[in-house]
């Protein structure tokens, strides 16, 4: 940890500004950065404000010797798919290292595939070797229930959760634990593993992308691109934003970008077969509403898609 | 008789925060850090038992300590250095290497005399420790 956590008795300040090491320590550039970059979230951005509000403050504590324990920093990330859990942990990441919290600040991302093994002994080095790439930084755990297959009693998650506790408990210097994953199945895991809950200090919870905040996103994700929408095709947009919030598979921002991504497939199959002469850059960056139109979310969503699917390959079958 | 081999072998024994510092300048030059142990300290036995593989991807020096802390439970009674492995080209041999951990006692090592040919004198030495069989030694 940074040098200023056992500062002796003589060397202790008499006072510390706790503005300027908001200033200095670059806190305020990230929660800025949060901000700017991020709409919405109103609730989740309270919360790392807090939290970091609360990590100034304790050390400020060390330095004048009132606090001397490391405070638990693990934390549980909960919200349905595409609320920007991944983001968040980057950010968080970010703040941990500027506030001395984790030394070097890289997030290492791991599925369940990455800490259970295959066979009996397998599991214990590949967790161990794991929580070793994760020391000095962050260690993402998404979807963390599946560590847990209360169905399987011989499963070998058990067995990874077991060495991430005592990790987590022993190691706090070293590194800071997020789990991350949908809100119900992350209640119940916890419910099963009642170490984990202790252990774990700040749980914070991703709400779900209003239909305005998810446009916003769809204009930031182009504008990043180069793209932008013309004027009809913004409405498109936003209608399909709420089409799509009802039908299955809905992953907030993420489905956003799939989109997005699929329109400027058409877009470019459209220049491709439409222009009969050159074209200007303004073309080129323009997504127009035949490009959303077209979707399916507009003709009922994916089911009946996989319903033709269906009927396609029995087709083929049949032949 | 405290073996002195590699670095800072004639200074006091290296602190967990030592070994943390200098494993952290060997990652923060981009060398591969891993961790050997021993229970036969010749100085011409190079070839220590490996404690796990090289850790090449790791940012941090918290987990050479930790494997140094694990290897210390299972071989704490014998030798454990850790290694700092330069792969540049034209280097591709090891830049640091220290003792982290050494046997209670070290019994040292005595001379063997050999008299050859024309009562010529072979000299070698011998560490008293590995006149015992493997496993018992310390």
């Amino acid at each position: 940890m940074t040098d200023d956590r056992t500062l002796p008795t003589s060397k202790r300040p008499e006072t510390v500004d706790l503005a300027a090491s908001f200033e200095q320590s670059g806190v305020r550039e990230i929660l800025a950065e949060l901000d700017d970059s991020m709409i919405g979230l109103a609730p989740v951005k309270q919360r790392i404000k807090e939290t970091a509000a609360l990590l100034l403050v304790d050390k400020a504590r060390r330095q004048m010797g009132l606090a001397t324990e490391t405070p638990t920093l693990h934390m549980s990330f909960t919200g349905n798919p595409g609320t920007g859990k991944t983001t968040v942990a980057l950010k968080m990441a970010d703040l941990l290292r500027r506030l001395g919290y984790v030394r070097k600040g890289h997030l290492v991302t791991v599925t369940r595939d990455d800490l259970v093994g295959q066979y009996i002994g397998h599991t214990a080095p590949k967790t161990k070797e794991v929580l070793k790439k994760a020391m000095g930084g962050v260690l993402f755990i998404d979807e963390a229930y599946y560590l847990y297959r209360p169905e399987n009693e011989r499963d070998y998650g058990q067995e990874a959760i077991e060495i991430l506790l005592q990790v987590m408990e022993n190691n706090r210097d070293d590194l800071v634990v997020i789990l991350a994953g949908y809100g119900d199945r992350m209640d119940r895991f916890f419910e099963a593993n009642p170490g984990f809950r202790s252990r774990i200090a700040h749980h914070i919870e991703f709400p779900d992308y209003s239909d305005d905040e998810l446009f916003d996103i769809s204009e930031i994700m182009l504008n990043e691109q180069n793209y932008a929408f013309d004027p009809a095709a913004r409405e498109a947009m936003a209608e399909y934003v709420s089409l799509r919030r009802d039908q299955s598979h809905f992953a907030n921002a993420r489905s956003i970008r799939n989109a997005l991504d699929r329109a400027r497939l058409r877009q470019a199959n459209r220049l491709f077969n439409e222009a009969g002469g050159p074209v200007d850059a303004k073309m080129l960056s323009t997504i127009t509403e035949a490009d959303l139109r077209v979707s399916r979310v507009f003709q009922g969503g994916l089911d009946s898609d996989s319903k033709d699917q269906a009927r396609q390959s029995a087709q083929r079958g049949a032949q | 008789m405290k073996l002195r081999q590699g670095q800072f072998s004639f200074l006091p024994d290296l602190t967990d925060d030592d070994i943390r510092t200098q494993a952290q300048y060997a990652i923060d030059n981009g060398w591969a850090v891993s961790v050997e142990y021993t229970d036969d300290p010749h100085p011409r036995n190079v070839y220590w038992e490996m404690w796990g593989h090289p850790m090449f991807d790791n940012k941090d020096a918290a987990a050479v300590v930790f494997e140094v802390n694990e290897c210390r439970k299972e071989h704490g009674s014998k030798y454990i250095r850790v290694l700092a492995f330069d792969a540049t080209h034209g280097w591709e041999s090891i830049r640091m290497m220290f003792i982290v951990n050494r046997p209670t006692e070290e019994p040292g090592f005595r001379v063997v005399r050999q008299e050859v040919e024309g009562r010529n004198m072979r000299y070698t030495i011998e560490s008293y420790a590995a006149r015992e069989p493997e496993g018992a030694r310390y």
